[in-house]
């Protein structure tokens, strides 16, 4: 038991960008575990079109060399294998096409209503969050203001200009909501592990659905940067019982972030 | 602590899309015309504020605010 404790404990999910990382970000969201089944499905077929091309054209180099080959033939008609490389090709898109067109329109797809409305506002070099679902009035909406936290101030453990100060904090599995809008110039609000990249256009408000199948803290970054130290998205899940008091007190400052779970 | 019920404005099969600009400005003017059509004290139209609130960003909202009391905004209030 202490064995496999141990090694949950260093198998931690990559939800920031690593040093020279290759692939995704570990799926934290049901888009973005549909975004890499995805890529899976078209890299296998890339992966046989390059050996398949590659295979003829070292082949073509290799036979037909001038000192091996002086004297080149004189065929200009082939109808079988002209059909054959006309019909092959365009089955391959298909194969492409279906997994493809099923991820982006279950995407689009309203099963559930949102729990959740939480607006992602930008702003020229910070985000400002507004959680407005509780309102009586009009002024009374929980907004708080996200600022990365600069490179002299992190703490001992924390990541490097993808910190930020105030976190959004949001229930975990749950339908949610996200309403992107600038205040001032593009902005794009978007968290790799989340399979999110919603782009933020003056006078005009996007909508992007997610529901975030486990707790942790995810780590994302401004797509359209507007600055220095403007980068920065933090995206909190958090339980479901825990939400309603980390909400209320997210506006009391955190002095001990790095041990939140 | 307790479960706190979550709840938020509906999808609205009307705006399907991304684009929830006119979602927004649609919950506030029906709001407005619900005040109209049935006065301030009646508790029918509370449904639409909580929509128009959690989907419309505050500053957009002040300012159509401050064009109500001018007289200027644009829309069939």
């Amino acid at each position: 038991m202490i064995v496999l404790e141990w090694l949950f404990l260093t198998i931690a999910p990559c939800d920031a960008a690593e040093p020279w990382q290759l692939g995704s970000q570990d799926a934290a969201t049901p888009i973005m575990q549909g975004v890499m089944d995805l890529h899976h499905d078209i890299f296998f077929f890339l992966i046989l079109i390059l050996v398949f091309v590659s295979r003829i054209l070292v082949r073509a180099l290799w036979h037909f060399h001038y000192k091996k080959n002086p004297i080149p033939q004189r065929i200009v008609h082939g109808t079988t294998i002209e059909i054959l490389r006309t019909i092959f090709p365009s089955i391959i898109p298909m194969f492409i096409a279906i997994p493809s067109f099923v991820l982006l329109y279950s995407m689009d797809e309203v099963v559930v209503d949102p729990a959740i409305t939480i607006k992602a506002i930008g702003h020229q070099w910070y985000r400002t969050y507004e959680y407005s679902d509780y309102n009586s009035s009009d002024e009374e909406s929980l907004t708080f203001d996200s600022y990365t936290i600069p490179e002299d101030d992190p703490e001992l453990g924390q990541s490097r200009l993808l910190e930020v100060d105030n976190r959004v904090v949001v229930p975990a599995k749950t339908n949610l909501r996200i309403i992107v809008t600038p205040a001032d110039v593009p902005h794009s609000w978007a968290v790799p592990s989340s399979g999110v990249k919603c782009d933020a256009v003056p006078g005009r408000s996007n909508q992007t659905s997610i529901s975030v199948q486990r707790e942790g803290v995810y780590y994302g970054q401004c797509s359209e940067i507007r600055g220095t130290n403007h980068a920065s998205i933090v995206v909190e899940a958090v339980p479901r019982k825990d939400y309603g008091s980390r909400v209320s007190n997210q506006l009391i400052p955190q002095t001990n972030q790095t041990g939140e779970a | 602590m307790e479960e706190v019920h979550l709840q938020t404005a509906p999808a609205d099969f009307r705006f399907p899309s991304t684009n929830q600009t006119r979602h927004c400005f649609t919950r506030y003017i029906e709001f407005h015309r619900c005040l109209a059509a049935k006065g301030e004290e009646s508790g029918d139209c509370e449904k639409f504020a909580k929509y128009y609130r959690s989907l419309c960003p505050v500053e957009w909202i002040e300012k159509w605010n401050e064009q109500r009391e001018n007289g200027t905004f644009p829309g069939p209030l």
